[in-house]
């Protein structure tokens, strides 16, 4: 169905929230109807993740709270004060790569770019749920996030080199 | 000494930005203290606003303006050129005027995201409606168009009509293409902020020389004046070519508020407010001799356009070269109606033409009792039949003998419904693949510091397609320096001039203005090592010096080396050179143009009337391969895209207003991982040095082309139901299915 944009309004005063990024706290005065996707964008400066739909329809905006794959454009920020939440911009230790980043080098698994960061937390994410073995459980697992560029031969190799890498 | 990278399977050198999430794209960039801009777009399709009641919005605390017609800044029209390229005959936010549902007619400026969202949902617009014309049915008089682009739309060769009815076998099929929209996964987005009388914008573009040029016309600029910035691009293919009106009203805000804004488009806008792919009517009328040998092909095209625009799919055009034929007719016309206006969509006329013809021609080889690809070897072009002229480079024939081979093509065997595995029908089907080679001026710059830094600069862009990391090859290559130490910087109107990042002609116009600017700083090198005075390579000749590994190095005295870096130090200032490069004579002598063959595989499960694509092979034509690494992943992300053509993608009006109704990636379907089988791609590889001095024709549209015809051929070969109507469904294989009791 056709779809319009009804957001919800403010109701209640900015209210402070210490969120915990990427290992770091981050204090914050927010109001109420601010959602995670958009804490992230323009109140933390962590841009890696990447608005495509808002509406929880491409999962570009893919994050991991408390380890768990989560679309922050259908979160709101408050009710994830107190959550672990990961970005793109933590998986890497300094400048070593986490391995799916690096195995999404090597296998060129992305070209745009801009879904790529949903892309490498989603396939973390699944990694760690430990159920998608085949490829076609890979593929099936990953749907979630679209890539319109089409890379998706090269996620899945990407993603499988990494399984089977332990 | 370090070997070439040129043709080696290179990592992508802008990786690391993506993967980290570092790359900065339009709507990452950051200003200080910005005002968020949210749309808001008539819900009427054709009529004026009759009044605007902002109370309510304004209320909303943060919101600080609301721009309409009442208060933007003046600006003017401006019909679309190649030098001002903007989509739409429409300045926006000028006047009460209503052309289509989705036109811009309100921006709320606000503090933060959510309160102008808040504020955009909170305006109250009442409009006076009349009533619209959004279905080519709803209108009786077609346009007949005839340019596209230089190209004529109507042409026309030998007795077209005659050959067809005295010929032996004949086809008369009607084809229907939906209505498509692009939606690359980025957003459309303008950030804009004037310093005084100087604007500097952050735009999601294929083209920071068009955006600019068309915001120097919107407001009376000089081209010191703008400012157009878009280093990463979330995908285009084609939508973020022109420029559309969502990039000057951010301009017009913040000129109207005196502070930066930021633009985003929301996703349903994506639907209405940078083109589409319009709907196609194509009837294919065919004609052969028993022995397959085509006597006349005649294309006829019925597409739609809006009332503020003009752009045509030329679907007709490949009827006039993709295969040998004495007697041709293509025409095209179309409808104006109540809609926003379409534009080039990845591969626009080639996408839906090669479908429409190749469907067409494996109806015929079914008639002929012939292989389809049987019927296509027959029937090869040796010259084009557009220009009569010899192609550059043409080795189709190979693309379809090492496709065969590879796919096993001689294991199909001919009836349709004859091959099963596993309870399925298995169904293979093939057609062709083209695209012009195309190629412009182009301007790259290459720098080289005291400290050894070397950066290369042009205003072209990387979509995804891997421009980054191929010019940086051949710079390596033509500098005898690492590739991977080379700083490339692109898209940003400052730097030297680049052609649109559309038309699939990128690195062939780029890629030699690189290799010319390298080639310049070199010899601007070699010139201050072997005569400046103190130079250990002081009174050498050219011929008694060689670059290896970053070092000018004596032949017969490899201690007497000198790095660009001290050769900079030498000269006291950076090494730096701009070099160009464009077409010639070429252009009129020869027919330019790549080919390649699409072999697919699908699986058809009756009980549901499932399909589903369990293999693809591409076999490409392009000339010289850069990088087979970016160049596979372009060609995989084309025949996604046709799979997507062929089952999925359909953007879906609402008959009575013309509104969009499928405007949401949950009910415009794009392929997604489970829907993309493995997928093979392979490249004949012969260079194709007439075009140009590399030999690489450009690779961003061709690997959609034919894909949908092989698709829906396999199809036909399992099923036994031809559907002439994308995208092919469920629905439409039951309708078309024998009736079992």
């Amino acid at each position: 169905m056709r779809t319009t944009t009804r957001p919800p309004a403010a109701t209640d005063a900015a209210v402070s929230a210490t969120f915990r990024i990427n290992g770091r706290a981050v204090p914050l005065t927010i109001e109420p109807n601010v959602v995670l996707l958009d804490l992230l964008r323009e109140r933390a400066g962590l841009t890696g993740t990447k608005k495509g739909c808002d509406r929880g329809q491409c999962g570009a905006c893919t994050v991991l709270v408390n380890g768990r794959r989560t679309l922050s454009c259908l979160a709101l920020a408050l009710a994830h004060a107190n959550d672990e939440i990961t970005t793109v911009e933590g998986l890497a230790e300094g400048d070593r790569l986490h391995p799916v980043q690096a195995a999404f080098i090597e296998h060129d698994a992305f070209q745009c770019g801009f879904c790529t960061p949903g892309q490498i937390v989603s396939a973390v994410g699944m990694l760690a749920e430990n159920h998608a073995r085949t490829e076609d459980e890979i593929r099936e697992a990953l749907s979630g996030n679209i890539c319109r560029c089409g890379a998706y031969p090269n996620i899945v190799a990407a993603v499988r080199a990494v399984r089977e890498a332990g | 000494m370090s070997a070439p990278v040129v043709g080696t399977p290179f990592d992508r050198v802008d990786g690391r930005a993506k993967v980290t999430g570092e790359a900065r794209y339009a709507a990452d960039a950051r200003e200080a203290e910005p005002l968020y801009a949210v749309l808001v777009q008539s819900t009427v399709a054709r009529g004026r606003i009759r009044a605007i009641d902002e109370s309510a919005a304004r209320a909303v605390p943060g919101v600080v303006e609301i721009m309409t017609s009442r208060n933007a800044p003046r600006v003017s029209a401006i019909d679309f050129s190649f030098e001002v390229p903007s989509s739409e005959q429409l300045a926006p936010l000028q006047d009460d005027q209503i052309h289509y549902d989705g036109q811009h007619v309100a921006v709320v400026l606000a503090r933060t995201f959510e309160a102008a969202r808040e504020g955009a949902a909170l305006l109250r617009i009442d409009y006076d409606g009349v009533p619209a014309r959004s279905r080519v049915a709803d209108v009786s008089g077609f346009e007949t168009i005839t340019q596209f682009f230089g190209r004529d739309a109507q042409q026309r060769r030998g007795d077209p009509e005659r050959a067809y009815e005295t010929s032996a076998v004949t086809i008369d099929a009607t084809y229907r293409t939906p209505e498509e929209t692009h939606n690359p996964l980025e957003p459309s987005a303008t950030i804009a902020r004037w310093d005084g009388d100087e604007l500097v914008v952050h735009d999601a573009t294929q083209w920071v020389n068009g955006a600019r040029s068309t915001l120097m016309a919107a407001f009376e600029l000089d081209e010191t004046k703008v400012r157009v910035v878009s280093p990463f691009v979330g995908g285009g293919f084609g939508c973020k070519g022109f420029s559309w009106p969502h990039t000057q009203i951010a301009a017009m805000a913040a000129r109207l508020t005196g502070r930066p804004v930021r633009l985003v488009l929301a996703r349903e806008q994506m639907f209405t407010s940078c083109g589409h792919r319009s709907e196609t009517e194509q009837r294919l009328r065919l004609g052969a001799a028993s022995d397959g040998t085509l006597k006349a092909v005649l294309h006829d095209v019925v597409t739609a356009t809006s009332r503020v625009g003009t752009f045509l799919e030329p679907a007709g055009l490949v009827s006039t070269f993709l295969v040998a034929c004495p007697n041709v007719a293509v025409t095209h016309r179309t409808a104006r109606l109540d809609i926003p206006t379409p534009t080039a969509m990845r591969a626009p006329g080639e996408a839906t033409g090669t479908y429409a013809l190749g469907c067409a021609l494996d109806e015929l080889a079914e008639q002929l009792g012939l292989d389809p690809l049987e019927l296509l070897r027959r029937n090869h072009a040796d010259i084009d039949g557009e220009s009569g002229r010899p192609y550059s480079s043409k080795h189709l024939l190979e693309c379809f003998a090492r496709g065969a081979e590879r796919f096993g093509w001689d294991r199909r065997t001919a009836a349709p419904r004859s091959m099963r595995e596993n309870g399925e029908y298995v169904g293979w089907g093939v057609a062709t693949a083209t695209y012009p080679a195309l190629r412009a001026p182009a301007q790259a710059r290459v720098t080289i510091d005291q400290d050894g830094r070397i950066e290369l600069a042009s205003a072209t862009h990387d979509l995804g397609t891997g421009m980054y990391t191929i010019i940086a090859q051949v710079a390596g290559d033509a500098l005898g320096v690492d590739a991977r130490g080379i700083v490339v910087r692109l898209g940003d109107s400052a730097l030297p001039p680049a052609p649109v990042a559309g038309g699939s002609m990128s690195t062939a116009s780029v890629a030699p203005a690189v290799q010319d600017a390298a080639a310049r700083v070199r010899d601007r090198a070699l010139e201050i090592a072997l005569g400046t005075a103190g130079s250990p390579l002081h009174g050498l000749r050219r011929e008694q010096v060689a670059f290896a590994d970053g070092r000018l190095r004596a032949n017969d005295d490899p201690s007497r080396a000198l790095s660009y870096a001290q050769i900079a130090q030498l000269a006291g200032r950076p090494l730096e050179a701009v070099g160009g490069a464009a077409p010639g004579e070429e252009e009129q002598q020869y027919a330019l143009q790549s080919f390649g063959a699409q072999f697919c595989e699908v699986r058809y499960d009756e009980e549901l009337a499932r399909v589903r694509v369990t293999r693809a092979l591409g076999v490409y034509d392009c000339g010289r391969v850069l990088n087979p690494k970016t160049a596979r992943s372009q060609m995989i992300g084309g025949i996604v895209w046709g799979i997507g053509m062929a089952f999925l993608e359909e953007t879906v009006r609402d008959p009575r207003s013309g509104a969009v109704v499928t405007n949401n990636l949950a009910d415009y379907h794009l392929p997604v991982n489970a829907d993309v089988p493995a997928i093979d791609v392979l490249f004949v590889e012969k260079p194709d040095l007439i075009f140009n001095p590399l030999g690489a024709r450009g690779m961003g549209e061709i690997g959609i082309t034919g894909v949908a015809a092989a698709l829906a051929n396999a199809v036909y070969h399992a099923s036994g139901v031809r559907v002439r109507d994308l995208p092919i469904t469920s629905e439409k294989l039951l309708a078309g299915a024998p009736v079992r009791v």
